[in-house]
């Protein structure tokens, strides 16, 4: 019974291409994007969590700062205003913490400006000028390619060396080794003694045009206050001692700054996961209108489904009155109505799941997004497809069940 | 007694159509045996069709009763006619109404999907009933693919797999050459030989002529009921 009422809408779907093709459009079109923006959410959540935020604030690390530096996009003017009559970090809170924290981890002060770096006549513009502590090359896993970063007693004297990214390297000395070469920055020669290797990009954005120079080299001055710096940098061993970490910074910092227990944190400490609440509201719209986008699709699929199944019952009154004749209950020419719809439907998700995959995979190909199929999507789609068609089906196979047998009969 | 097979008593059946009530079947009462061979005939409008939607449960009686097989069905609801129809009544029709897709084993194994019978019983017993018409070798063969004739062997042994009460043909002739109509009365004859009950409406008197039994019918009343010299067999 059931497998005459499959290989019926099969053969329907066979014979009828151009027909079938647009009943299963709806039911397709619904899945493929099912499958699809799963796919491409779960591959940006891998893609924010390993990329994003790893490398932007790096593993098990976390900053101090005056105010949070990814905010998610609802901050109020007065939050603003607030956050900006924060003090900044000062050195002596930032010593205080290297010196107090029993949690291991290293530290490095941060400023950073843009700014032209002169060499030879060219100017390069607008690079990040990092000034930072020697740990900052170990924070942030920079893979050095060439040279070597700042010795302690360079770092320690603020002398003027400096470690450039891959694309300073690229525009700037074109070929040229930079090692051992000057660069001018606000007027004053910085020796290159090392050369980071290649990062690329995040969403286009490069991350290779920066210079790092030791903190307290003379151009700190244009990059921060004296005494104060944007960012101290904390990296922890693993997760946990991160998450320890923070609390014995948070705890050193209100008592440091006597804040009393009602009062506020007057600082930030951004974490790579909070670099992600951005995206995490964006993935959560996403998923939350996802349902809406599918269900249009699949209802007005559905309504489709509908009408092909109400024109079969009208070609097939015939064949309805004789199976009625010979036998045939109500609920068998139900059964069978409802069974052939679901197939069609069942047919076009299987359709949609397979250019759903397609279509994650070719965002996988040509962009730096790696879209992972979802495997409870794939059985969503299924189940899409078997109770659209049931549901959808069961309006015309109540039609066909309740045909009177010997009007049935003679109509043609 | 219950050698009969079909009881019925004062069986009318009208239609509303619009404002006016059509009195298609006005009281009529016949007993029909085992192994009986019976035509009805008339004239179109005499009511033969609406009776014969009555003897075959697709339709219920306005008033009156009918007893098939010792179950009063006059008054059973949908889906316990259905039943009846599966069970104790194998159809015929003029126009063979074989489903067009499915193959002549497929098409006679119809009935015992309906009845549940399991998918080897079926195949076995479809085989049989094809084997019976003399149609052993076209089982595979789809309706398009047969003769006329052939075609309604297969309506034929559709009607039989189920080992109905009554075999109830409707004009079984009616779309065939004469040659081939007299085939068909062979088969007819031959079912009736081994014991089956057949009932046959049509207006064509030379087809009716096999039967052993002609009931006439006119103006929704049995005009004439003859038990003909061809009773040899009841």
């Amino acid at each position: 019974m059931i497998k005459d009422a499959v290989k019926i809408a099969l053969n329907t779907l066979r014979t009828q291409k151009l027909k079938s093709f647009f009943s299963l459009l709806g039911v397709l079109i619904g899945v493929t994007f099912l499958i699809a923006v799963v796919s491409i959410v779960q591959g940006m959540n891998v893609y924010m969590e390993d990329q994003f935020a790893n490398r932007l604030v790096g593993l098990n690390t976390f900053q101090l700062r005056r105010m949070p530096n990814f905010n998610s996009g609802n901050v109020t003017e007065d939050m603003w205003r607030a956050w900006q009559r924060r003090p900044r970090i000062n050195y002596a809170e930032a010593a205080y913490i290297e010196s107090h924290m029993k949690t291991p981890a290293i530290f490095s002060r941060y400023c950073s400006e843009r700014m032209s770096l002169i060499w030879n006549g060219k100017t390069a513009k607008d690079i990040d000028v990092w000034t930072a502590d020697a740990p900052m090359f170990a924070i942030k896993n920079f893979d050095l390619e060439a040279g070597r970063t700042f010795t302690p007693q360079e770092a320690r004297a603020g002398q003027a060396v400096a470690v450039i990214g891959w694309e300073v390297a690229e525009k700037l000395f074109k070929g040229a080794d930079p090692l051992g070469k000057s660069v001018t920055i606000q007027g004053l020669p910085y020796r290159v003694v090392g050369r980071i290797a290649k990062q690329g990009t995040i969403f286009g954005i490069s991350l290779d045009k920066f210079i790092v120079v030791p903190f307290d080299a003379p151009v700190h001055r244009a990059a921060c206050s004296a005494g104060f710096m944007d960012e101290l940098h904390i990296k922890a061993e693993n997760i946990t001692a991160m998450q320890a970490a923070l609390g014995e910074v948070q705890e050193m910092m209100r008592i440091q700054r006597r804040l009393k227990p009602a009062q506020e944190d007057n600082f930030a400490m951004q974490t790579a996961e909070g670099a992600l609440e951005g995206w995490k509201k964006i993935s959560h719209f996403l998923m939350l209108a996802l349902p809406l986008l599918v269900g249009i699709s699949v209802v007005v699929g559905g309504i489709v489904i509908m009408n092909i199944m109400l024109m079969a019952v009208a070609e097939r009154t015939v064949e309805i009155g004789i199976r009625k004749a010979l036998g045939a209950k109500r609920r068998d020419i139900l059964a069978q109505f409802v069974v052939e719809s679901a197939t069609i439907s069942t047919v076009g998700a299987g359709i949609g799941i397979i250019t759903g995959i397609g279509l994650a995979f070719l965002v996988r190909a040509v962009t730096p997004l790696p879209a992972a199929v979802a495997p409870w999507s794939v059985a969503a789609g299924v189940i899409l497809g078997i109770s659209v068609g049931m549901i959808f089906g069961i309006y015309p196979a109540n039609r066909a069940a309740k045909l009177d047998p010997i009007t049935a009969l003679r109509a043609e | 007694m219950s050698d009969l097979v079909i009881q019925i008593r004062d069986l009318t059946r009208s239609y509303v159509m619009g404002a006016e009530t059509v009195n298609a079947l006005r009281g009529v009462s016949l007993e029909i045996r085992r192994n009986e061979y019976v035509a009805i005939m008339g004239p179109s409008g005499s009511g033969k069709s609406t009776l014969m939607n009555l003897i075959g449960c697709l339709d219920t009686p306005s008033t009156g009763e009918y007893w098939l097989n010792g179950q009063e069905v006059s008054r059973m609801p949908d889906d316990a006619l259905a039943r009846v129809r599966n069970r104790e009544i194998g159809f015929v029709f003029q126009t063979f109404n074989l489903l067009p897709r499915a193959t002549a084993l497929q098409n006679v194994e119809l009935p015992l999907v309906y009845a549940g019978v399991g998918a080897r019983e079926r195949r076995d017993r479809a085989k049989s009933a094809l084997t019976r018409v003399g149609l052993g070798e076209r089982m595979g063969h789809r309706p398009n693919e047969l003769s006329g004739g052939q075609r309604q062997r297969v309506a034929i042994a559709r009607a039989l797999v189920n080992d109905p009460a009554i075999l109830l043909a409707d004009e079984p002739t009616g779309n065939l050459d004469s040659t081939t109509s007299e085939e068909i009365m062979r088969v007819f004859e031959t079912l009736h030989g081994q014991g089956q009950t057949v009932i046959m409406v049509t207006h064509e008197p030379d087809i009716a002529a096999h039967a052993a039994r002609v009931i006439v019918l006119r103006d929704g009343r049995v005009a004439s009921d003859t038990t003909g010299q061809r009773n040899a067999a009841a």
